[in-house]
């Protein structure tokens, strides 16, 4: 019975989101920002990936959530609202609900595809040379989206709203905030599969020392590019979430300024620890929304934060534990024994 | 046809001089410390409002003599500009980066910290001084020469007779210098040097120094150039500017300012036959196949590691 605890509590606590929203028990502020709080996580948690597990230095996820948001948004818009670019909806409204998790996985798809622009150089480079690998194709992606003046270019994108709307037609639910909840608790689940899986043990190993693992017959081309295509496909379905749940996308959201503030969730959890940087997105998630006020106090109080972080608890808030670590009561509801 | 081709030219050699200034900055650092100065872009901004300042105060009514000529505030403002924002570039040193080299924590976490202090310096001066632009003063009239149909202005040969001058002196310290062996000899072995008797930590903050100097002195000709200044105008042209210092292979100087103007030329023939918008896509593309062909850069040497 033990291993079904936390499938059913994750399943009480969807449950309760949805009746609390319904109910308007929860106002739409707070609606927002626990959605943003469950995109948080898959960035943060997806990112960890990268930097943590893998230990290379990524710093354009931005670039890769553009990419989910901007191809998930044109689908999406394209077959179910009608909108001045391109015309009538292609498909009737109550098909919305049961495609939505299709072109939330294309978006993901997509950018995992863009994910090989990164992964393929990885095979011969590694650390400070990747990283600027990784900028470069943030900024490629950024000016290729200014750039296509059919999806509005710099001006953005929007319809998405429409979309959402669609989905009521089937049913009166908070339909956002059970696609991210269920978004949420797909990306972790499958990022602690992977992680604890043969090849991401190979992922440590390549952190580690390359050589060796190399050694040791780890595929390490293999490993480095699954773990990028895996992370960058992930941060795509951040993206097409981010995108659904503002029902509008602008390139310039998506700048080094973004990825900075995944890189801070990542970092503040600890280097390679997941339920570090799940815990990292809440609390920075909460933080953001607590120096909202401070407006643009707010970008050199987060910087600083990571500066003193770096200087005094380089390991961040877990080192690279998990809770099971640090609480062993939690193993038995594990399945899974990391 | 061929008129436009050198006029292009003499544009793309302006642009590439501050590329190659800011790429000599990060080139410096990252010979010695092995480190990506990610602050750097921003000290090249912080370096362009010190000028600004710098220039007020003369202009203003505390010039040493009442209404002092153009040129003579640009050759006090130059010295002053260089030394104010290598100090800016020391204390970043002394107080972000040095403690973590001490504590010899991972390399990350001064990467890290360096693309935080780049992040605090903009904003802070956004907090500090607001988000309006701030044009810069007219200090020398632009007199342009019509050379066979080629317009040069006396600004654009200043910046790349500067550019070209800042190279040879670094080289010379480098190459010829006491100071400039200590250099080489950190970054070719970081242990036996405290181990001969050189002071280590003097030959770093020296390098900060000489890399934040010259990333004010293109602030101040970008400012002269370009007269609008804006707290975010570091952040691009930072990251350009480093990754044609890859390209070029960091941590070889002939490579830094090869790769700056590289850079400049990619840059200012896509403006020329494209439509100016893919500026930067074409240009990080370009790099990046560079990159992936060459990854140590053109100049650069591919370092062994021993297993």
């Amino acid at each position: 019975m033990k291993q079904y605890t936390i499938p059913a509590l994750l399943a009480l606590l969807l449950a309760v989101l949805v009746f609390v929203s319904m109910t308007g028990a929860m106002n739409v502020y707070w609606q927002s920002v626990l959605m943003f709080m469950g995109i948080n996580i898959i960035l943060s948690s997806s990112l960890n990936i990268i930097n943590g597990n893998m230990g290379e230095f990524s710093c354009g996820h931005a670039g890769f959530m553009a990419v989910g948001a901007y191809v998930s948004s044109v689908l999406s818009v394209l077959l179910f609202a009608e909108g001045s670019v391109f015309g009538e909806a292609l498909l009737p409204p109550h098909l919305a609900v049961f495609l939505f998790p299709f072109i939330l996985v294309a978006g993901g798809v997509a950018a995992s595809l863009v994910g090989l622009l990164v992964a393929v150089p990885s095979f011969r480079t590694r650390g400070d040379y990747l990283a600027i690998i990784t900028i470069a194709a943030a900024y490629i992606v950024k000016s290729t989206i200014e750039n296509i003046n059919a999806i509005g270019g710099a001006r953005g994108f929007m319809g998405m709203s429409k979309v959402t709307a669609a989905m009521n037609t089937t049913a009166e639910l908070p339909w956002m905030i059970i696609w991210v909840f269920l978004g949420t608790v797909f990306s972790v689940w499958l990022i602690r599969r992977f992680i604890f899986s043969t090849l991401g043990n190979g992922v440590n190993a390549v952190c580690q020392d390359e050589i060796a693992a190399e050694i040791m017959s780890v595929n390490t081309n293999q490993v480095k590019m699954t773990a990028f295509m895996v992370s960058c496909g992930l941060a795509g379905i951040a993206g097409a979430l981010f995108a659904h749940v503002l029902g509008y996308v602008n390139p310039g959201s998506f700048t080094i300024l973004k990825s900075t503030e995944v890189m801070v969730m990542v970092y503040l959890g600890g280097m390679g620890s997941l339920s570090g940087s799940v815990l990292s997105a809440i609390l920075i998630t909460l933080l953001m929304e607590a120096l909202r006020p401070l407006q643009i106090i707010k970008w050199i109080v987060i910087p600083l934060l990571l500066v003193l972080l770096m200087q005094f608890r380089p390991e961040g808030i877990m080192g690279n534990r998990e809770l099971a670590n640090i609480f062993p009561g939690l193993k038995k509801f594990y399945r899974l024994k990391g | 046809m061929l008129q436009s081709f050198i006029q292009n030219i003499f544009n793309a050699l302006q642009w590439g001089s501050f590329y190659s200034l800011i790429a000599l900055g990060y080139c410096l650092v990252y010979g010695v410390l092995l480190l990506i100065n990610f602050a750097h872009g921003d000290i090249f901004m912080v370096g362009a409002y010190i000028a600004f300042y710098v220039c007020m105060l003369f202009l203003g009514k505390f010039g040493i003599i009442p209404g002092m000529p153009g040129w003579l505030v640009l050759a006090l403002a130059v010295p002053l500009t260089m030394m104010l924002t290598a100090v800016v570039g020391v204390t970043l040193e002394r107080v972000a980066y040095r403690p973590l080299r001490r504590k010899g924590v991972n390399r990350l976490y001064v990467v890290i910290t360096a693309l935080m202090c780049g992040l605090i310096l903009e904003h802070a001066n956004l907090a500090l001084l607001g988000a309006s632009r701030r044009s810069f003063p007219t200090l020398i009239p632009t007199t342009v020469y019509n050379i066979a149909g080629v317009n040069i202005t006396n600004v654009k040969l200043g910046v790349i007779l500067v550019a070209v001058l800042a190279f040879f002196f670094l080289r010379f310290v480098v190459v010829k210098t006491k100071i400039g062996m200590a250099m080489r000899a950190i970054s070719y072995d970081r242990f036996a040097v405290p181990l001969m008797g050189i002071p280590a930590d003097s030959v770093i903050v020296f390098t900060f120094v000489l890399g934040s100097g010259f990333a004010g002195l293109a602030g101040l000709l970008f400012a002269v150039t370009y007269p609008v200044l804006d707290p975010y105008m570091g952040a691009l042209i930072g990251w350009k500017a480093f990754i044609a210092a890859v390209v070029g292979g960091i941590g070889s100087i002939r490579g830094a300012f090869a790769g700056g103007f590289l850079l400049g030329f990619v840059e200012i023939m896509v403006v020329a036959f494209f439509p100016s918008t893919l500026r930067d896509l074409i240009a990080f593309t370009i790099l990046l196949l560079i990159l992936s062909v060459k990854p140590t850069g053109l100049f650069g040497v591919a370092r062994r590691t021993k297993i």
